[in-house]
C-alpha cells in the first residue's frame, strides 16, 4: 500500500499522482511502439481496430459516462466522419485538411443533435439517437450524388506530406495510436477542468448544476459536439483502414458495439474504453480460433478419457457442426452482455481495481467494498 | 433601495396559489428566516428566486437589478447560491470535485485551453483549489476531501452542500432547511457557521427553517408564511407572538 | 380516395402490430421501469412457436395460437426471473443493455433452431377479402385490427376490474408502498412479463400472414414499435396503441405518396419532430423533479 502525502495543490491536479504511474504507462507506451516489429500483420491489423474502437469508446464515455447522456447513434457520427473524408478525397484535398474537416462537420452535426436532445432524458434520448442514426443511414443510402448510395465509396490510400501510408503499414498504426493517445490526454485535461466537472455535475443532478451556475443546455451541446468530433476523427481512420465504406457498415449493430465497449470496459474511467475495445475487437479472432481448434481439442480430450477413435471423430464433427452454426457469435455476444451487466457491472476496469485492492489490502479485503447500492425501485416517473 | 427585494411574487399551479402576492426585502448583511407550516410556500419562494419555477406574476430584484427574467444559471453568476431541502449533491463524484463545481461561476477558461491544459488553466485551477481549501477549513471538512459523496452520512452531506454554495463566494445565500435531518450537535454547529458566514464572510443569508431554536439563535428578522401569504414580519420574538402565526401553527 | 382508404387500412393494420409490441414495452416499463429492448424478439419467438405448433405439428390454428401464447407467457416469466430481476433498481442504462443482450441471444438462438428462411403460418382467414363496393380489404389485415381491439378491451378490463390488475397498477405507481401493503410485488412483476410476452406473441401470430416470420423480424419491428411507444408517452397503454397506429399509417402513407426511401425514415422524422415540440410524447405526463 502506498501513501501519498500531498504538499501542494499541484498534487491534486497532475495526471500522474506518483512515479509508479509514469513507469507503468511509459512501459505500456514503449510496448505499443515496438508492437509492429514483433506482432504478426493480422494482430497489427486488429490493434489498429482496437485504437479506433477505443477512440470512439472515449468519445462515448465523455457523453454517456461523464455527462450521462446515453447515445445509441454513434455509428452515424462515425459514418459522417468517414464519408466526409471519402468525399473530400475525391477533390484531392490533403489528409490534414479532410481529417480536420471530418471532425468539424461531425462536431457540428453532433451539436445539432444535441439541441433537440436537451429536453430529453433516459429512454427518450436513447430512442431519439437511434432515430437519428437510422435517418443518417437512409440518407447515406439515398444521397447518391455524394455518397454513391448502396454501391459504397472507395477510400484512396492515405497520403501524408507526400508520403503514402498504406493501411497495413506501421506508420498508419502509429497514426491511429497517436490519435487515441491525444484523445485520452485531451479528455483527461478536460476532466480536471471546469468543463469536465460541469459534465459530471449535469450527470448527477441537473438542478444542482444549474443552481451552481452551469449552463446545462450549453454544456450538453458541448458534450455532444466534443463526443461527435472525436468520433468523426475516428471515422476518417476507420474509412482508411477499411479502404471501402458503404451504408450497411454503419448500422445500429455498430452503435450497440460501441456501447458494449464502454459497458464491458467500465463506464466510470477512460481505462474502460481501452479495455472494452480490446475485448470487442479480439473476441472475433478468439471465436474463430475456438471454431477452428476447439472441436479437435474436445475430440482429443474425449479420446484421452477412453473414447474409441470412432466416437471421438463423431464428437469432433458434431462439435464442428455446432461451432459453425450461423448465429453462434450473436448468441455468445448476447450472453456476454447479460453476464457483464449481471455480475460485473463495473466492467473489466472495475474487476482490475478489485484485484488490485485485494492484493493491497490482503488479507483484509471485504467483498462489500464494491457492493453496489441497490434501490428497491427508483422510479424516474415519480422523481 | 434594499439589497434583495421580492415584489408581489405569485406562483399558481392551476387553482392552487402556492405563493400569493408575497413581498419582502432583505438588507445587506442580515440573516432573514422564513418560517411557516408545511405547504406554506417557503421552498417555492426559493425555487422562484433560483428560477426553477417561473413566477406567475411579480418581480425579483437583486442589487437594484431586475432578475425575474434571468436564466437559472445566471442567478448563480450574479452571486446568489443555494442549498436544497433534500440535498442535491453530485453523488458519484468526490467531495473535492463537488466543491470545485461550486467555483464554476468564476471559471474563465475556454474549452480549447482546457483541452490542452494551458498554464492559464493550471493557474486558474490552483486559485479554485485554494479557495475551496479555505471553505473546507471553515467548515471542518478536511477528513472527507477525497471521499465519494455516495458513501457519506447525511449530516456530512448537508455540510458539503453548504460548502459547495460557499465555494461560489456568494453575496446572498439561500439555505433551504439547513438543520433538517441533523441531530442537536450538528444543528449547533450549523447555527455557528451561519452566524460566522455573516460576520466573517459578509454573506447575506435568506433561510427557510422549521427549527425555531435555530431561527431564534441566528435570525435578525423573521417572516411567517401560511397558504402562500405573509402573516407577519419582524424580530423573531415579535413574529412568534403574532396572533395569526400562533393560530396558523395551532391550526385554530 | 380509394387508394387512400386502402393505404389507411393497411397502415392501421400494421400499426396495430406496432401498437401491440409497444403495449408490451409500456406494460413492463410501467410496472418495473425496465425498457425491454428484447420485446420485438419475444414477438419473433412467439411467431416461431406458433409456426412450430401449427405449421410443423399440424395442430388446429386456434389451439396452436393458444399454445404459443401460453409457452411465451412462461418464457416471459423465465426471462424476467433470470435476466431482469437481479438488476431491478440498477441504472436504466444497465437494464437496457441487459435486454439488448437478451435480444441478441434470442435472435441468434432462433436463427439456429428455425433457420434463417422466411416462414409463413396458414390461417383460416388469410385468404378471403371483404368487398365493399370497389373497396377491397383483406381479411388478414382486418383480423389484426379486430384482434387488437379485443386485446385492448381485455387488458382494460383486467387492469380496472380485477384484483391482480389493481395490484399491478399499485406497484407501478410505487413499488415499495405496494410491497408494504402486502402486494406480492415480485409475483406481480412476473405476471406483467408473462402478459407482455403473451401480447407480443399475439402480435407475432397476427403478423405472420402479413409479413413473414424470420429471426430478425423482432429487431425490425421492435425498432418501429419504439417510436410508437415514445409517441404515445411511454407509460400510457392507450397511448401505445394510438402511437403504433400513427406510426403504421405514417409509414404506409409515406410509402405510397412520397419518393422511395421515405417509407422507412418517415416514422423517425415524425418522432424526432414530436420529441422536439413535446419531449414527453403525445400522451405523456410532464413530471418535474421536486427539489
Amino acid at each position: 500500500m502506498r501513501f501519498l502525502f500531498k504538499t501542494d495543490y499541484e498534487d491534486d491536479i497532475k495526471l500522474f499522482p506518483h512515479s509508479g504511474y509514469i513507469i507503468s504507462y511509459g512501459l505500456l507506451l514503449a510496448l505499443l511502439l515496438i508492437a509492429p516489429y514483433v506482432l504478426s500483420s493480422y494482430l497489427m491489423s486488429q490493434l489498429v481496430f482496437v485504437c479506433i474502437y477505443a477512440t470512439v469508446g472515449v468519445a462515448l464515455l465523455i457523453l454517456t459516462g461523464f455527462t450521462g447522456q446515453a447515445s445509441l447513434g454513434h455509428a452515424a457520427f462515425l459514418a459522417i466522419g468517414a464519408y466526409t473524408a471519402a468525399y473530400l478525397q475525391k477533390y484531392n484535398v490533403p489528409f490534414p485538411v479532410y481529417f480536420l474537416a471530418a471532425g468539424a462537420s461531425t462536431g457540428i452535426i453532433g451539436a445539432m443533435v444535441g439541441f433537440p436532445a436537451l429536453r430529453l432524458t433516459g429512454i427518450y434520448l436513447v430512442i431519439a439517437t437511434i432515430s437519428f442514426a437510422l435517418i443518417v443511414e437512409e440518407i447515406l443510402a439515398r444521397w447518391e450524388s455524394v455518397t454513391n448510395g448502396n454501391e459504397g465509396m472507395r477510400v484512396k490510400t492515405l497520403s501524408l506530406l507526400g508520403v503514402t501510408v498504406p493501411r497495413d503499414s506501421p506508420t498508419f498504426y502509429y497514426l491511429c495510436l497517436a490519435v487515441l493517445v491525444l484523445t485520452i490526454v485531451g479528455t483527461l485535461n478536460l476532466l480536471r477542468s471546469p468543463t469536465g466537472r460541469a459534465f459530471v455535475a449535469i450527470r448527477d443532478s441537473e438542478t444542482a448544476a444549474r443552481s451552481m451556475g452551469v449552463n446545462v443546455a450549453l454544456y450538453k451541446v458541448k458534450s455532444f459536439a466534443i463526443s461527435a468530433t472525436i468520433t468523426g476523427f475516428a471515422g476518417v481512420l476507420f474509412a482508411h483502414k477499411l479502404s471501402f465504406i458503404s451504408p450497411e457498415m454503419f448500422t445500429l449493430q455498430l452503435s450497440i458495439e460501441f456501447i458494449i465497449v464502454i459497458l464491458i470496459g467500465g463506464t466510470f474511467s477512460l481505462h474502460g474504453a481501452v479495455l472494452g475495445a480490446i475485448f470487442i475487437v479480439m473476441i472475433d479472432p478468439f471465436l474463430t480460433y475456438l471454431k477452428d481448434d476447439m472441436p479437435g481439442i474436445i475430440a482429443g480430450i474425449a479420446a484421452t478419457f477412453g473414447a474409441s477413435p470412432a466416437t471421438a471423430g463423431n464428437i469432433q464433427s458434431n462439435a464442428a457442426a455446432f461451432a459453425s452454426l450461423n448465429g453462434l457469435k450473436g448468441a455468445i455476444y448476447g450472453i456476454i452482455i447479460v453476464l457483464f451487466v449481471l455480475f460485473e457491472p463495473l466492467g473489466l476496469y472495475g474487476r482490475w481495481l478489485k484485484i488490485k485492492l485485494f492484493f493491497q489490502l490482503f488479507p483484509l479485503y471485504k467483498r462489500a467494498t464494491f457492493k453496489r447500492q441497490k434501490i428497491y425501485v427508483k422510479s424516474e416517473r415519480n422523481r | 433601495m434594499s439589497y434583495f427585494r421580492a415584489e408581489n411574487l405569485s406562483l399558481h399551479f392551476g387553482g392552487l396559489k402556492a405563493v400569493d402576492a408575497v413581498s419582502f426585502a432583505v438588507e445587506k448583511g442580515e440573516i432573514l428566516s422564513i418560517i411557516g407550516p408545511n405547504g406554506a410556500g417557503k421552498s417555492s419562494i426559493f425555487n422562484l428566486i433560483s428560477r426553477i419555477y417561473r413566477p406567475t406574476s411579480g418581480r425579483i430584484f437583486f442589487e437594484d437589478q431586475d432578475i425575474t427574467e434571468q436564466p437559472p444559471y445566471d442567478i448563480a453568476k450574479l452571486g446568489i447560491a443555494r442549498t436544497f431541502q433534500n440535498i442535491e449533491l453530485f453523488e458519484n463524484a468526490t467531495v473535492l470535485s463537488n466543491l470545485l463545481v461550486g467555483r464554476h461561476r468564476h471559471s474563465t477558461t475556454q474549452l480549447w485551453q482546457e483541452l490542452l491544459f494551458l498554464p492559464s488553466v493550471r493557474a486558474n485551477e490552483k486559485v479554485h483549489r485554494r479557495r475551496v481549501e479555505q471553505v473546507i477549513e471553515f467548515l471542518d471538512l478536511e477528513p472527507y476531501r477525497d471521499k465519494l459523496i455516495s458513501g457519506l452520512p447525511y449530516g456530512v452531506r448537508k455540510v458539503i452542500e453548504l460548502a459547495r454554495a460557499l465555494c461560489s463566494e456568494p453575496k446572498l445565500i439561500l439555505l433551504d432547511e439547513p438543520s433538517s435531518g441533523l441531530n442537536v450537535e450538528e444543528t449547533d454547529d450549523m447555527s455557528f457557521w451561519i452566524r460566522d458566514m455573516k460576520s466573517e464572510l459578509g454573506v447575506t443569508v435568506l433561510m427557510v427553517e422549521h427549527d425555531m431554536s435555530l431561527v431564534n439563535r441566528v435570525s435578525d428578522r423573521v417572516i411567517a408564511l401560511n397558504y402562500g401569504r405573509v402573516l407577519a414580519m419582524g424580530s423573531p420574538a415579535e413574529v412568534q407572538e403574532h396572533p395569526d402565526v400562533v393560530a396558523a401553527y395551532l391550526g385554530a | 380516395m380509394l387508394d387512400f382508404v386502402q393505404q389507411l387500412v393497411s397502415g392501421v393494420a400494421l400499426g396495430c402490430v406496432y401498437g401491440l409490441i409497444a403495449l408490451g414495452f409500456v406494460l413492463v416499463y410501467k410496472a418495473t421501469e425496465v425498457v425491454n429492448f428484447a420485446q420485438g424478439d419475444l414477438m419473433m419467438l412467439g411467431g416461431f412457436f406458433a409456426f412450430t405448433f401449427i405449421g410443423m405439428m399440424g395442430l388446429n390454428y386456434w389451439i396452436g395460437f393458444a399454445g404459443a401464447v401460453a409457452t411465451m407467457a412462461l418464457f416471459g416469466m423465465l426471462a424476467e426471473r433470470v435476466v431482469v430481476r437481479p438488476i431491478l433498481g440498477y441504472p436504466q442504462f444497465s437494464i437496457i443493455m441487459a435486454t439488448i443482450g437478451l435480444g441478441y441471444f434470442l435472435r441468434s438462438v432462433a436463427g439456429m433452431i428455425w433457420g434463417t428462411d422466411d416462414l409463413k403460418i396458414e390461417t383460416p382467414f388469410s385468404q378471403g377479402v371483404l368487398r365493399m363496393g370497389s373497396l377491397v380489404l383483406a381479411y388478414d389485415k382486418l383480423s389484426v385490427i379486430a384482434a387488437t381491439m379485443i386485446l385492448c378491451a381485455l387488458l382494460w378490463l383486467f387492469f380496472n376490474k380485477t384484483m391482480l390488475g389493481t395490484a399491478m397498477r399499485a406497484s407501478s405507481e410505487n413499488m415499495l408502498a405496494a410491497y408494504y401493503m402486502g402486494i406480492p410485488v415480485k409475483r406481480v412483476v412476473s405476471v406483467v412479463w408473462a402478459i407482455s410476452a403473451a401480447v407480443a406473441t399475439c402480435a407475432g401470430v397476427l403478423l405472420a400472414p402479413i409479413t413473414f416470420i424470420h429471426s430478425n423480424v423482432g429487431l425490425v419491428l421492435g425498432l418501429k414499435a419504439f417510436p410508437a411507444a415514445v409517441l404515445g408517452g411511454f407509460g400510457s397503454i392507450p397511448g401505445a396503441v394510438v402511437g403504433g397506429v400513427l406510426i403504421g399509417v405514417i409509414e404506409s402513407m409515406a410509402g405510397f405518396y412520397l419518393p422511395e426511401g421515405w417509407k422507412d425514415v418517415a416514422p423517425y422524422v415524425v418522432l424526432l419532430t414530436v420529441l422536439l415540440l413535446k419531449p414527453e410524447g403525445l400522451f405523456g405526463l410532464h413530471v418535474r423533479k421536486k427539489v
